[in-house]
């Protein structure tokens, strides 16, 4: 392999490397604002000028008197890099007194701080001063950049990101830059605003403070965000996410960079598609036939929180109760707690009973249907339970909601998608996270996979009592024909995370969590297996699947999901790759060929 | 020695832009020359010749011929740069007005040693009168056959196209004009790739300045021998040297401003008194700019500098450019000057390197102030630091704008120190800073 030397420290370098590469792979950061690895090279930010050199085959090293953008220049064999001469620390400090010449220096009221490249390089590499004595460059902000983005263009240091972005990998080409020298500003075309589906990655990409999301604007310090490893679960894409919480409410996802998944973006449909997690009409307990099944002491809707209300933080400390689910303390939780009586173990106990009495009279009468909304481990748990009971009862995949066709990036001129092989990004008809993971245990305890309108057609012939269904969609998931079917069990058990006609005329609801609640594992459309981590605790009477399905398969001990993938290892051939850990970046659990699982 | 004008020899004859009175001073007769040799010998002569660019960086225009990759397939281009923006210079626009046919024929020759077949001649927007010359002078030799296909039967076929460029200063920059004449923004390219492996579309392109195309014509009529007799040999190995007949513009403090054509290595003094008729009204001459704003100032004691492609570089400055001669006499204020100079630049920076567009902005706004009687002694110590931060040293930005706009302060600073010092110490202002700060 060829070696590269920076600082002395010696580093191999792969074919493409550029020296930021190259130089992060030594731990040697070398700053940067325009360059992006996704995007083109433009090298005008000047922030990576390094000095670089050649070292000869006779040991003897011989310096550029140049200095050159590290971006731009790619690791050859023997390139000499120095990141920390005097030079090379002259030109940075000069770069960023530049770049904050024009800066607001707002700090205090912008939402990038704590995470701005500005703060952190300027701290690093850059000056205590500034030795302008003149007027600063005064711009008028753009909040109408986007209906997700807003411009504060004083903030911005011209790096062009996004303006590649929006050229390169949406294709959309709605930004540009205006104007000339020291008054540039990114702008858009007039009347033409920035929303097109992958807009909001802009923000992820403005190293500054310039463009911001609207959704998360003013909404918390980035610094009390507590982050958690995630999958999206808007499309079969399954972008690797960042969930962002603090006090177990969510306040914004990221993507988080994977090239086994989806590279380094994500789309807007999941970035601000999290939205039910805290939605109004959230189950918060179980109920048993027409009563909940908790003790009355708290009208709990855990989320609710009126459209606006923005002065959410610790504000019901008059209220006494949990109404307001937004302000829940710890303490709070911890004391209604103890307050109440768990009532999950009537509500398990209710449903094993209803599954009891179905399975009795005849096991082929009762049905169970997961749903693809579902992590692995728990589609296991679940069918194993089932199974176990009896072999007979038939279980089968729910709805799989799909939404038009891919929307594949970047587009062209006229909004065609690109030619093949030059797809940068792609939203996902398929609007579910994990089908490809329960057709695979379907597959193992059922031997095929049984699709919901065959589950709807032995319905209309009345061949079903009972049947279990489990939901966790976004939104309301059966149309009223089915529902009409439904109403004829005599036992209709339905887990699910939101209130709908469906909970309503269930026999039984066991009230189950999202994502953010969860912990499991998904698998993408190209079969490849992401660990979602838990981020957020549920409101006190929800149970997460996992936690739910172990407890109603009446396993001892606590719920894990690497344990139960171990199991899976063993018994599931088609898991067999959970024997080992799935880090961060996901396992490949199969080979998809032209979108059918070999 | 005496010296005759050949690139401007027709320059005031009667009707001088059309071909039939070029072709009867004997035009055409290089174009005929060049077709009967094969297209490497043709480079062979001009690289014998020792031409150098005349756009200002002064590379050799034989060498930059060569760095095209052999073998192509598919399209080469050459860009003909007339997108002449340099504060003083004003050749090209002569020898268009002038004496098309001759830069044209030039322009063919040149298509015809580097296999283009395709020329584009990226005109300077506010050039109206040579966008009419040229036009007209390419309709006639559509008409001729010296141009389209199959050119006097040669076998070989060029286009010209006029486009006319997009106001800007940095369109005259190579990378630059190659990008606007695609259509984009005029940001220069960074380099590598370099034009001449991948230019406009992406194809291997050659850029080249007007007046080089005319020496081009000349050096095919009259031999390499001819080119490398006139001017300065080279001092030493590493210097080319500097040959052939140059076009000098004079302007500012003369009596007689204008363009005159001189063996390049005339001294600054010389070209003033003899050829501009002297500094205006009896005055001195405090600074001279020695080829265009962006390459510095030359003192009343460096008036001897030789100005061929060494000379200026010898005193201090960044090179001769366009040779584009301006003259500041005695009375003028070196701050003004360098305030107008830096407003020029901060206006013209395309806006994408860092260092340059904060940097000559910057600078223009300190001078705006100190114009304004608001200066203080340790802004001349900013403006030193800018200058060196931005262009000075070397590979801070992507193209050579931000170098022009250095040296011209770095220059004045350090030659007309003691002047700014005066300025700023005794209180002076030659305008409210309301007025110098609107832009």
């Amino acid at each position: 392999m060829p070696t590269v030397f920076i600082n002395d420290i010696e580093i191999e370098v792969g074919p493409k490397e550029n020296l930021v590469q190259a130089a992060e792979r030594a731990g040697v950061e070398i700053p940067h604002y325009c360059w992006h690895h996704d995007l083109s090279v433009v090298a005008s930010c000047r922030m990576c000028l390094v000095e670089v050199g050649e070292k000869k085959p006779d040991g003897t090293i011989s310096m550029i008197p140049k200095l050159v953008p590290a971006c731009q220049t790619p690791a050859k064999p023997n390139t000499v890099v120095l990141t920390n001469s005097d030079k090379v620390k002259k030109a940075q400090a000069q770069t960023l007194e530049f770049l904050l010449l024009n800066h607001p220096l707002d700090c205090s009221i912008c939402d990038q701080a704590g995470e701005c490249y500005l703060q952190d390089y300027t701290y690093k590499f850059g000056k205590a001063h500034s030795r302008l004595n003149e007027p600063k460059v005064q711009r008028v902000d753009k909040y109408h950049i986007g209906e997700q983005i807003a411009l504060f263009t004083d903030r911005c240091v011209m790096c062009t990101r996004c303006v590649r972005f929006t050229r390169e990998i949406s294709g959309t080409s709605e930004l540009q830059v205006t104007n000339r020298g020291s008054v540039e500003e990114i702008d858009i075309f007039p009347g033409e605003p920035c929303n097109n589906k992958l807009a909001g990655n802009v923000v992820d990409l403005c190293p500054v403070g310039a463009l911001c999301s609207k959704d998360f604007l003013y909404k918390k310090r980035v610094w009390w965000l507590k982050t958690q490893n995630s999958v999206c679960q808007n499309c079969s894409t399954g972008c690797s996410i960042h969930v962002d919480q603090e006090d177990n409410r969510l306040y914004r996802i990221r993507p988080r960079e994977n090239e086994l998944a989806q590279g380094s973006f994500m789309c807007d449909e999941g970035r601000f598609g999290w939205k039910y997690v805290e939605s109004e009409s959230r189950l918060f307990g179980p109920r048993v036939g027409k009563s909940q099944v908790a003790s009355q002491h708290y009208v709990a809707q855990p989320y609710a929180v009126s459209a606006g209300d923005t002065s959410h933080a610790h504000s019901n400390g008059a209220s006494g109760s949990v109404a307001n689910g937004t302000a829940v303390s710890h303490a709070q939780v911890a004391l209604n707690e103890l307050a109440t009586v768990d009532p999950w173990p009537t509500a398990l106990n209710a449903t094993r009973l209803a599954i009891k009495s179905v399975v009795d009279s005849g096991a082929d009468r009762f049905a169970v249907v997961l749903s693809p909304m579902m992590f692995c481990e728990e589609a296991f748990m679940l069918a194993k339970y089932i199974k176990s009971l009896n072999k007979k009862i038939t279980l089968a995949m729910g709805p799989v909601p799909v939404v038009a066709e891919d929307d594949v990036y970047p587009k062209g001129p006229k909004g065609e998608p690109p030619a093949a092989g030059k797809e940068k990004f792609t939203i996902r008809a398929e609007k579910c996270p994990n089908r490809l993971g329960v057709e695979a245990v379907l597959k193992h305890f059922q031997g095929e996979v049984i699709g919901f309108n065959t589950i709807a057609e032995r319905l209309n012939a009345k061949k079903f009592d009972g049947m279990y269904l489990v939901g966790g969609y976004p939104d309301a998931w059966l149309d009223e024909s089915v529902l009409n079917k439904l109403s004829g069990l005599s036992t209709l058990i339905v887990q699910d995370i939101l209130n709908s006609p469906l909970t309503d005329m269930a026999t039984i609801v066991l009230a189950s969590g999202t994502f953010a609640e969860r912990q499991g594992t998904v698998v993408n459309h190209s079969g490849l297996a992401q660990e979602v981590i838990q981020s957020i605790r549920s409101a006190p009477d929800v149970r997460p699947d996992g936690r739910l399905l172990f407890e109603l398969s009446q396993r001892q001990g606590m719920y894990n999901a690497a344990s139960i993938r171990i199991e899976m290892a063993k018994e599931v051939p088609a898991f067999a790759v959970f024997a080992n850990a799935i880090g961060e970046l996901g396992i490949q659990l199969f080979t998809i060929v032209e979108g059918k699982s070999a | 020695m005496s010296f005759e004008p050949v690139l401007l020899k027709r320059w005031g004859k009667p009707n001088s832009q059309a071909l039939e009175t070029y072709q009867a001073d004997g035009g055409y007769s290089a174009l005929k020359k060049a077709l009967a040799m094969e297209p490497p010998k043709v480079i062979e002569a001009v690289q014998k010749s020792g031409l150098r660019g005349r756009g200002g960086a002064g590379f050799s225009t034989g060498l930059k011929w060569t760095f095209l990759p052999k073998d192509v397939q598919g399209p080469i281009y050459l860009c003909i740069n007339g997108d002449e923006s340099e504060p003083g210079t004003f050749n090209n626009r002569v020898l268009l007005e002038e004496d098309p046919h001759q830069v044209l024929e030039g322009i063919v020759i040149s298509g015809y040693a580097t296999k283009s077949t395709t020329a584009y001649l990226y005109l300077r927007y506010e050039y109206g009168d040579c966008y009419r010359a040229c036009e007209k002078a390419i309709k006639e030799m559509y008409a001729n056959n010296l141009l389209g296909k199959n050119i006097l039967g040669s076998g070989y076929s060029l286009d010209i196209y006029l486009h006319r460029g997009a106001c800007a200063y940095i369109c005259g920059e190579e990378t630059g004009l190659i990008e606007s004449l695609e259509g984009k923004r005029a940001w220069p390219r960074i380099k590598p790739p370099f034009p001449a492996i991948e230019g406009a579309f992406r194809r291997p392109t050659v850029v080249n300045n007007i007046e080089t195309m005319a020496c081009v014509t000349q050096i095919l009529d009259r031999g390499p021998e001819w080119f490398q007799s006139i001017g300065i040999p080279s001092e030493n190995p590493k210097d080319p040297g500097s040959y052939g007949p140059k076009l000098y513009c004079i302007s500012g403090h003369v009596n007689k401003p204008g363009l005159v054509e001189l063996p390049l290595g005339i001294t600054a003094r010389e070209l003033i008194d003899k050829h501009a008729g002297g500094v205006w009204k009896g005055r001195k001459a405090k600074a001279v700019v020695p080829g265009g704003i962006s390459m510095g100032f030359l003192s009343a004691e460096e008036l001897d500098t030789k100005l061929d492609f060494a000379g200026p570089g010898k005193a201090g400055c960044l090179g001769l450019g366009t040779a584009a001669v301006i003259v500041i006499d005695h009375q003028t204020s070196m701050v003004d000057v360098l305030y107008n100079t830096c407003r020029f630049f901060a206006h013209e920076s395309c806006g994408q390197c860092t260092p340059c567009r904060e940097g000559t902005a910057w600078s223009a706004k300190i001078l705006a102030r100190i114009r304004a009687g608001q200066g203080t002694l340790k802004d001349l110590d900013t403006l030193t630091d800018i200058s060196n931060s931005i262009g000075i040293m070397p590979g801070t930005t992507i193209c050579g704008l931000a170098d022009g706009a250095a040296w011209p302060i770095k220059n004045a600073l350090k030659k007309f120190r003691p002047e700014f010092e005066e300025y700023i110490t005794s209180g002076r202002r030659s305008q409210s800073l309301e007025v110098a700060g609107s832009h």
